[in-house]
């Protein structure tokens, strides 16, 4: 199957998931674009998926067809892009800033300002700003998830934190939670499904968010996916999901190898700082005692000032910067692994009523009752969502820690640096009087002589 | 180091060269007829570079540390006024917790050999000192020099001014140049005992930073198994990280250098401590030399005035048992005139000791603030040196780690 020309797709928009035609079953017909499908230029040539339909009927299925024709094409990626950096879209900006404390008599609590830009028509307006606290994204989050079990969600930031031993009103806190919401909602609104959900209109629009309405619009796969009975258990998992748990696993285990390395390394450069500062102020005591040595010992003990400062630099940016990703992508593994398992289930619950309807109709002649087909259409799909999001999200991970180390490198080549830089203009300072000296020194003695 | 002393170019130095060449391990039979192990270091002495003459082989013979003790031993005896230069420590000190605290470590040892070079050169090209012959003989002599050390009679001066030093005087006029110098002595002292406490727990702290980063290594490694575009960037990162965590035993080995550099100056401080202590006891002795003259000079006078200001028993005596005869007060006055005069010799003779001392120690103390302000600051630029150079390596290896990562 080629993939040369871009098309349009059918938009789901008012038909019911069971007349739409099955991805696989469809392979070799071009689906023609319906009359509710506008094609929106990307940023080539490719088509971005606008769901032309009002709010309130998503259509996920249409989105799994588009990823499942761009799935089975292997040559995709052979000239190395990233194969879906360009069913990105390109038309949804969104901002988290500009933290405020607000204190009420019930409680205190931050707000942020999240700002969105826009041209999809689901908007009314084509720019918001609201404030949303940390409780609003949770609520976003969970909304999602439930309404698109099949995709993967990415994390937010850690909930709970302890009360006496972090200050969750500290600088530091507060900008780290704060740039972990933005990734996250930058995350939702790049993702060509998740960025189409009403919650996600309605977190970025409302004035007030009103998060006890529940807006009652879980897409049709949402519900079926959601109410799946829990008596069916899982023979065989497919081997490329198989891989994809395994990967799961080792990778977590790593990511927190890691995680436990850079605090040893903060804790160790912590103690070190405490007794570098110990031992510059001991220069400067000395310094107080001669007279000759006085500048070169005062400016060694500039130095070590100097490289305790770089030092310090560094480690706040590891705490700020290289934990709170690392942490990050643990929590994004975490609910990976929770898709693969509700994607377990639909699995199993197709087999077993499979299994079920066959022995009747080997007892009795009763056909395969459309439920099945039903199930069949929901696993196929729940793969497949799964599957293009899993492509995706290795995408991500790449760039993600590709900066991420980069930056880690950066620092400390320019911690380096700076130190180098400090114990350079001592050099030149001793050595000029050393040569003032060596000249006076001499004739001193020849003098005795 | 080598260069400021020959610019300093004693007499010897400028026949001879000397080096401390090699260590090397003996075991034998020692005083209590026990057998043990111990090292010992060749001495190279070579004539100096004569024009057109092609360079001799050295004599050589060898020492072992104890022997290097008791030729200080001597010169601190022989030549109170003298700061003389310091051995180096005898065990280790001050270490941080990767260093052996075994003499026999070769690490140690090396160190003590460059240490041992460096107070015979020292010695060498000491004014007073490089004129010493028992000096020449530690230096030629192998078999023979124990018992002309032992002839010289040193050690009972060294009991004598052993026992001086421990006692507690108190000077009435003390030099205050020479308490200026003790004050800042023990100043020295303590501040390079302090620094070199804490130098130590620095260099304890970034070995353990530099070896934890050896673990991203191993993960980065384990995790490129599982990847595919990310694996060889990682794997090669890995790399790198191993580098940079071995790269800390070469930096703190280096830095053991300037710690010894410190520690010499440490153990100045007691040469110097020692010198104002031997001329607060000369001082102690003349003015004690003084006192008794003028004490005996008014028992002159009130014996023949017949007055008695000043309590002495014949005095009393006499006041108990009646005067005593004009002869018995006549030999009375003579002994003590004769006391008087012996008293006033005495005080001039340790009034020249005094100054000659004074004269003597001024000068040489004058050298060695000017030779300690010259080598701490080369020290202190060797050791900025250092610190460059490790920042190079520092930046080195995470650009390369840094490209690495560029490439996942």
């Amino acid at each position: 199957m080629s993939v040369s020309a871009p098309r349009g797709l059918a938009s789901s928009g008012q038909k019911p998931i069971t007349e739409i035609l099955h991805p696989l079953s469809a392979a070799e017909e071009p689906l023609s674009p319906g009359p509710d499908v506008t094609v929106s230029g990307g940023r080539d040539k490719e088509v971005g998926l606008t769901n032309g339909t009002p709010v309130e009927t998503p259509s996920p299925a249409s989105a799994s067809v588009l990823f499942n024709r761009l799935q089975l094409d292997d040559d995709l990626d052979s000239d190395g892009r990233d194969p879906y950096a360009d069913t990105e879209t390109h038309d949804l900006f969104v901002t988290v800033d500009d933290p405020k404390k607000h204190v009420s008599t019930m409680e205190t609590y931050i707000t942020y300002r999240v700002s969105t830009k826009t041209t999809r028509i689901e908007f009314d307006l084509p720019e918001y700003s609201v404030r949303r606290r940390y409780q609003d994204f949770d609520w976003l989050r969970t909304k999602l998830e439930d309404s698109q079990p099949t995709h993967l969600i990415p994390p937010l930031p850690e909930k709970f934190v302890m009360k006496g031993v972090v200050d969750r009103f500290s600088e530091e806190f507060v900008e780290t939670r704060m740039k972990a919401l933005d990734k996250f909602l930058k995350r939702v609104a790049d993702h060509p499904v998740l960025s189409f959900n009403p919650h996600l209109n309605a977190f970025l629009s409302a004035k007030d968010l009103n998060k006890r309405q529940g807006l009652a619009l879980l897409s049709k796969v949402g519900e079926s996916v959601k109410n799946v009975a829990g008596g069916y258990k899982l023979r065989v998992r497919p081997p490329e999901f198989c891989a994809m748990g395994e990967y799961l696993d080792t990778f977590n285990q790593k990511l927190g190898t890691i995680d436990r390395i850079a605090q040893r390394i903060l804790k160790e450069q912590s103690e070190y700082l405490t007794e570098l500062r110990e031992y510059g102020t001991v220069y400067a005591s000395w310094a107080g005692s001669e007279e000759e040595l006085q500048r070169p010992l005062e400016g060694v003990a500039g130095c070590v000032t100097t490289c305790c400062g770089a030092l310090e630099d560094m480690s706040e940016n590891m705490g700020q910067d290289f934990l709170p990703v690392l942490r990050e992508y643990i929590l994004y593994i975490e609910s990976m692994k929770n898709v693969l398992r509700k994607r377990d289930q639909s699995q199993a619950e197709y087999e077993g009523r499979l299994e079920a309807a066959v022995l009747r109709k080997q007892e009795d002649r009763t056909p395969i009752p459309a439920e099945v087909e039903k199930c069949q259409d929901k696993m196929e799909c729940f793969n497949a969502d799964l599957k293009a999001d899993w492509e995706r999200w290795q995408s991500n991970k790449r760039q993600d820690f590709k900066q991420l180390l980069t930056g880690m490198a950066d620092k400390n080549v320019t911690h380096y640096e700076k130190c180098q830089a400090a114990w350079e203009s001592l050099i030149t300072l001793l050595q000029d009087k050393q040569t003032e000296d060596k000249t006076s020194c001499k004739s001193l003695w020849e003098m005795r002589q | 180091m080598a260069d400021s002393m020959v610019e300093r170019g004693t007499a010897l130095l400028r026949k001879l060269e000397i080096n401390v060449a090699e260590a090397e391990k003996r075991t034998g039979k020692n005083t209590v007829n026990m057998q043990e192990t111990y090292t010992v270091y060749l001495i190279e002495i070579r004539p100096a570079e004569t024009e057109g003459g092609t360079p001799a082989a050295p004599d050589t013979l060898w020492r072992r540390y104890s022997e290097f003790e008791l030729l200080r031993t001597y010169l601190l005896v022989t030549y109170p006024y003298i700061i003389i230069p310091p051995l180096p420590e005898k065990r280790a000190e001050f270490v941080w917790h990767k260093l052996s605290a075994d003499n026999l470590d070769p690490d140690f040892v090396e160190r003590r050999r460059v240490g041992l070079e460096n107070f015979l050169l020292r010695v060498a090209s000491h004014p007073v000192l490089s004129n010493d012959k028992i000096f020449f003989l530690f230096l030629t002599e192998e078999k023979g020099w124990r018992d002309a050390v032992l002839e010289t009679g040193f050690q009972d001066k060294a009991d004598s001014r052993l026992k001086s030093l421990s006692a507690m005087f108190r000077v009435k006029n003390p030099d205050k140049r020479f308490t200026a110098l003790k004050q800042y002595s023990d100043e020295l002292n303590s501040v390079i005992s302090q620094l070199l406490r804490i130098r130590a727990r620095v260099a304890d702290r970034l070995y353990g930073v530099y070896k934890v980063h050896g673990n991203y290594g191993r993960v980065f490694s384990e995790w490129s198994a599982i990847e595919k575009e990310m694996g060889d960037g990682l794997q090669s990162a890995g790399h790198h990280m191993d580098t940079y965590a071995a790269s800390i035993d070469d930096i703190l080995e280096e830095e053991e250098h300037f710690a010894d550099q410190l520690k010499e100056y440490l153990f100045y401080t007691d040469a110097v401590r020692s010198v104002c202590r031997k001329h607060e006891l000369i001082q102690y002795e003349l003015e004690m030399a003084a006192q008794d003259l003028a004490q005996k000079k008014q028992q002159k006078e009130e014996l023949a005035t017949g007055t008695m200001r000043i309590f002495s028993l014949k005095g009393m005596t006499s006041k108990l048992f009646g005067q005593e005869s004009p002869e018995q007060k006549e030999s009375r006055l003579a002994a003590l005139e004769q006391s008087i005069q012996e008293g006033e010799e005495t005080v001039k003779e340790k009034n020249t000791e005094c100054q000659e001392f004074v004269r003597a120690a001024w000068d040489d103390i004058e050298h060695f603030k000017e030779q300690k302000d010259k080598d701490l600051r080369e020290a202190l630029i060797s050791y900025a040196i250092m610190q460059i150079s490790m920042c190079k390596k520092g930046i080195q290896v995470w650009s390369n780690a840094k490209e690495c990562f560029s490439k996942m």
